[in-house]
């Protein structure tokens, strides 16, 4: 309620405001701030990782914080940045894009935020006791074997923001299905709309498999159980088979909602149509379906047999059609249009070569018998840089460029922009290029140290310099952050002559966002407007009085409880005081659970006159 | 800016050839060279995507190029609105069918060698080594020979060898670059991998999967012999009596030494089929001490006295007394003269 007034600005009010807010536009920005620190996070890990390869047989950390310097990156990097980061993004645009007041669940999209941190936070508190060894793949045996509690706070720390990261897809799939404005057919939404909606669908069929191959590993570690344990009549192996079922969809609920980001943004950028919509539209499907098919091919050397191994090869060879459809339908939309090139649309050109030379080594590492040998070498270090960095961190960058002026109400420096991007850009093809060739020279991945004289000293050399140069443009697009909230100017509503919905929204958004919902006349409903009407959308309903969700502190506290309960399921092996903290995490969840769903809260209404009175 | 950027493409082109054509890496170690089997299949299988995949890339890159050099916003023409094209039907289908036909290229070969490299049905009448991993060591058991070996397998050139291998920890998996691609090593399910080299060599052995801390010191050889050269060295292992007392005092005590601080207890010295620790029986033939140390005396001291500073997490740490730097000296002098060959690696050339 506190939000409606807006008056309060102390700043024990803004952190109230945020720890209970659940409007989508807040909680969106609290997902950047939380996928951002942790981005940095794991950045650093990158960077100690890539010191530590500057040389032959270096020493500058010990091989088992190597081991867990490894395992963070990943583990960091994938859950606790890149996916934040595009739920963040999502939850900032696409209500906007739909026409929607909010998303469906409110209070379920700020519980899945705090689950999300809270599970980051688990994972990084292992730092003070030993992190998780393993790798953020964390097989098994080498997982259940793995002494001190690294893997129980991986287990524990992936466990709670997945759970979170669940509810967030349901949601976003209940707000597509539900609540787009009158005349917003499915064929009428924006891409990133599309793909949030898809990606969503990923997230509800691919994650319930990690939760349970989490809760195995969970009783094999903690509860003497033996689903692993080959000794005991256990199979090593189906960690695998869980753990990709969960992992592959997983690249496509990141690499999706950047291929989103990048059809608004060529599209506004040319101010051309996005060419090629349904076709784009259905290559989208085709992956996302394709997804599921091809797990086994990060197992072609697990001895799975000819068979097994031609199949998932030819499956994932086959998703490179679509994928290929989408590069294509990008290039059409650029050619005959009126270029722009800003810093979004750099990042987003930059996407091109760089998402194109991962799908090509995609192609090569689908090739079984070639990747007997790619397989666990730094080909396939490469081969996913290029397509996680060249094409998620790219597209989250684009993004954040293209969408600063409606989260943020600002526009990022241009000369700064540049910078971070040309930094960035050299060096992560510095970084990332040359492994491709140390991997084929027979230097495997996850390797501590690679010794003199096997002729790899030149290509980590060069690898680690890279790095830095990666490292520097990261700084420069936070420092140009920095800069543009303090210094920049109030952005205007629409300054990039926008196409849909969201850039038709008052600046600053209001926090129920349209005032009267949008009729909604064609794809691209914005740019119609301008072309065949006045530019401004014709309301579909009268004004009338606006229904709001209250916020609330439960989503808060609910974490909280679970985030207790991870410790005392973490440590009850070792002693039975922990159990308080087991039963006593668990009981707060349990009781925020129960207030929940005792107490009616059925939000509150704007009035039309208030309503009427702001517009003044 | 575009001259700019051209001139940085072609550099960077040239360069990337030249890194290519000058350093494929290290001899016996690349997989750019191969000198096996199952090496040269999957060099065949690299070079066809690359040069295919290459293509489609020139085909992207010159249409990024054109529009970016073309379609930019041009002085006076700010405002100018284009065409609002919806797709083409034509185009659509030309992007899927002819990357369609250029993937069953390459999916074709793709099943076929898939197919071949798994093909065992010669492995009865071949050479057979049952392969165990361990952290962070190999143990090679050769089929019905009772040879045992840690750390080198010597094999004949030419021949197929097949590799039968389970795990006794964690999952590792065998990889010889020049010789072979990678194959798992489970706890559980058998893999079998042939190895056929074509010549004779030192070949770097590596494990691939993370194992845990000493992943990256696991390194193996593969010695690859002649046909007579390798009978000589069964033979002449098959002879070797471990019961044959030492030629030099120093290497007597040692022995004893060996004995009375029960390394004995894990470390086999002629054939025995237990393994909680590497077989010794031809320690000074190898040529890598732990995996990845240079064969000195003085390392093999350093070892025995702390053996978790040159391999962190390795199994041995920990196992007995603590041993002075004298004693270790005159172990390492027994170790040193465990050579019950004439057949070494200098023979396959290195």
């Amino acid at each position: 309620m506190s939000t409606a007034t807006a008056q309060k600005t102390s700043f024990a009010a803004v952190i109230w405001d945020y720890l209970t807010t659940v409007d989508h536009k807040k909680i969106g920005k609290l997902y950047l701030y939380g996928g951002g620190f942790f981005f940095l996070l794991g950045g650093l890990e990158a960077m100690i990782i890539r010191i530590q390869l500057i040389k032959p047989e270096n020493n500058f950390i010990s091989a088992g914080l190597y081991n867990e310097m490894i395992t963070m990156h990943g583990t960091t990097m994938i859950f606790f940045a890149a996916m934040p980061l595009l739920i963040g993004l999502m939850n900032a645009v696409m209500p906007l894009q739909i026409g929607a007041r909010d998303v469906a669940f409110p209070f379920l999209n700020a519980l899945g935020f705090w689950l999300f941190l809270f599970g980051g936070i688990m994972l990084n508190v292992s730092w003070l006791t030993g992190a998780p060894d393993a790798g953020w793949t964390s097989y098994t045996p080498l997982s259940t074997l793995s002494p001190g509690h690294g893997v129980d706070y991986y287990v524990l720390g992936l466990q709670i923001s997945g759970a979170g990261t669940l509810m967030g897809g349901i949601n976003f799939l209940v707000t597509i299905v539900n609540m787009r404005a009158p005349g917003m057919t499915y064929m009428r939404m924006p891409l990133f709309t599309w793909t949030t909606f898809v990606v969503s669908v990923l997230i509800l069929f691919a994650f319930p498999a990690l939760t349970v191959g989490l809760f195995l590993l969970m009783f094999d570690r903690m509860f003497d159980s033996a689903f692993f344990d080959v000794a005991l009549g256990g199979n090593s192996i189906i960690w695998q088979h869980l753990f990709w079922i969960f992992g592959h969809p997983e690249v496509y609920i990141l690499i999706l909602p950047a291929f989103g980001i990048f059809s608004e943004i060529f599209a506004t950028f040319s101010r051309k149509r996005l060419f090629g919509y349904t076709a784009m539209v259905f290559a989208t499907i085709l992956i996302a379906f394709l997804g599921f098919m091809v797990w086994a091919h990060h197992m072609f050397t697990v001895g799975m047999g000819p068979v097994a191994n031609s199949i998932f090869a030819i499956a994932t060879m086959a998703i490179a059609v679509p994928t290929g459809i989408k590069i294509f339908n990008w290039l059409l939309t650029l050619w005959g249009g009126n270029i722009t090139i800003n810093s979004a649309m750099l990042w987003s050109l930059g996407f091109i070569p760089s998402f194109t030379i991962g799908g090509m080594t995609g192609v090569m590492v689908a090739t079984s018998v070639a990747d007997y040998q790619y397989h666990d070498s730094y080909f396939v270090v490469a081969h996913f840089h290029y397509v996680i960095v060249g094409g998620v961190v790219f597209g989250i960058l684009a993004a954040l460029h293209y969408w600063w002026p409606i989260m943020f109400r600002r526009i990022l420096n241009e000369k700064l922009g540049k910078l971070a991007f040309w930094t960035f850009f050299i060096g992560f093809h510095l970084t990332f290029f040359i492994q491709h060739f140390l991997g084929l020279m027979g230097m495997p991945r996850r390797y501590w140290v690679f010794l003199e004289d096997q002729g790899l000293e030149l290509g980590n050399l060069i690898s680690t310099i890279g790095a830095f140069f990666m490292a520097f443009g990261v700084i420069v697009f936070l420092y140009n952050a920095i800069y543009v909230w303090f210094k920049g100017e109030p952005a205007p509503q629409d300054p990039w002559d926008g196409r849909t919905l969201e850039w038709a929204v008052a600046s600053p958004v209001p926090h129920y966002n349209f005032k009267q919902l949008p009729l909604v006349r064609g794809l691209d409903a914005l740019w119609i407007e301008k072309m065949e009407g006045n530019g401004k959308l014709t309301p579909a309903e009268p004004v009338g009085d606006i229904h709001m969700p209250n916020g609330s502190i439960l989503p808060f506290l609910m974490s909280v409880g679970f985030f207790i309960a991870g410790f005392g399921f973490i440590y009850q092996t070792q002693t039975n005081f922990a159990y308080i903290f087991l039963f006593g995490g668990m009981a707060l969840a349990l009781l925020c659970m129960l207030i929940r769903s005792l107490k009616d809260d059925h939000g509150y209404h704007i009035h039309k006159e208030e309503l009427e009175k702001e517009a003044e | 800016m575009k001259g700019w950027m051209g001139k940085l493409k072609v550099f960077s082109l040239l360069s990337l050839v030249a890194l290519f054509l000058s350093a494929c890496g290290r001899e016996n170690l690349t997989a750019l060279d191969p000198k096996g089997y199952g090496a040269e299949k999957a060099l065949d299988l690299i070079i066809l995507p690359t040069v295919i995949m290459t293509v489609v890339l020139l085909i992207v890159m010159v249409i990024f190029t054109i529009v970016l050099i073309k379609f930019r916003k041009k002085k006076g023409r700010e405002d100018y609105i284009p065409k609002q094209v919806e797709g083409n039907h034509t185009l659509e289908t030309v992007w899927t069918v002819i990357p369609i036909l250029l993937l069953i290229v390459i999916a074709v070969p793709t099943v076929i060698y898939t197919f071949d490299l798994a093909d065992e049905t010669d492995a009865s009448d071949s050479l057979n080594v049952n392969v165990t991993g361990n952290q962070y060591w190999w143990h090679f058991d050769y089929e019905g020979l009772e040879i045992q070996t840690s750390q080198d397998v010597y094999i004949p050139v030419g021949k197929k060898v097949y590799f039968n291998m389970l795990s006794s920890d964690v999952i590792h998996s065998l990889w010889v670059p020049t010789l072979s691609g990678k194959l798992d090593v489970n706890p559980e399910n058998e893999n079998t991998l042939f190895i056929e080299a074509y010549e004779e060599g030192v070949y770097w052995g590596k494990c691939a999967e993370l194992c845990g801390p000493s992943h990256s010191l696991m390194d193996f050889k593969v010695v690859v012999v002649s046909q007579e050269e390798f009978d000589q060295w069964v033979a002449d292992m098959q002879n070797f009596d471990p019961e044959v007392a030492p030629e030099s005092k120093m290497a007597v005590d040692g022995r004893a030494l060996f004995e009375e601080n029960n390394c004995i207890g894990c470390h086999a010295i002629g054939s025995s089929p237990a393994a909680i620790g590497p077989n010794l029986t031809n320690f000074a033939d190898r040529s890598r001490l732990a995996g990845t140390e240079e064969m000195t005396k003085e390392n093999i001291i350093k070892w025995i006295v702390n053996p978790e500073e040159m391999k962190p997490g390795n199994k041995m740490t920990g196992k007995y007394p603590e041993v002075s730097d004298e004693d270790a000296a005159l172990i390492a002098e027994y170790l040193l003269q465990l050579s019950p060959s004439e057949i070494t690696t200098e023979d396959a050339g290195e």
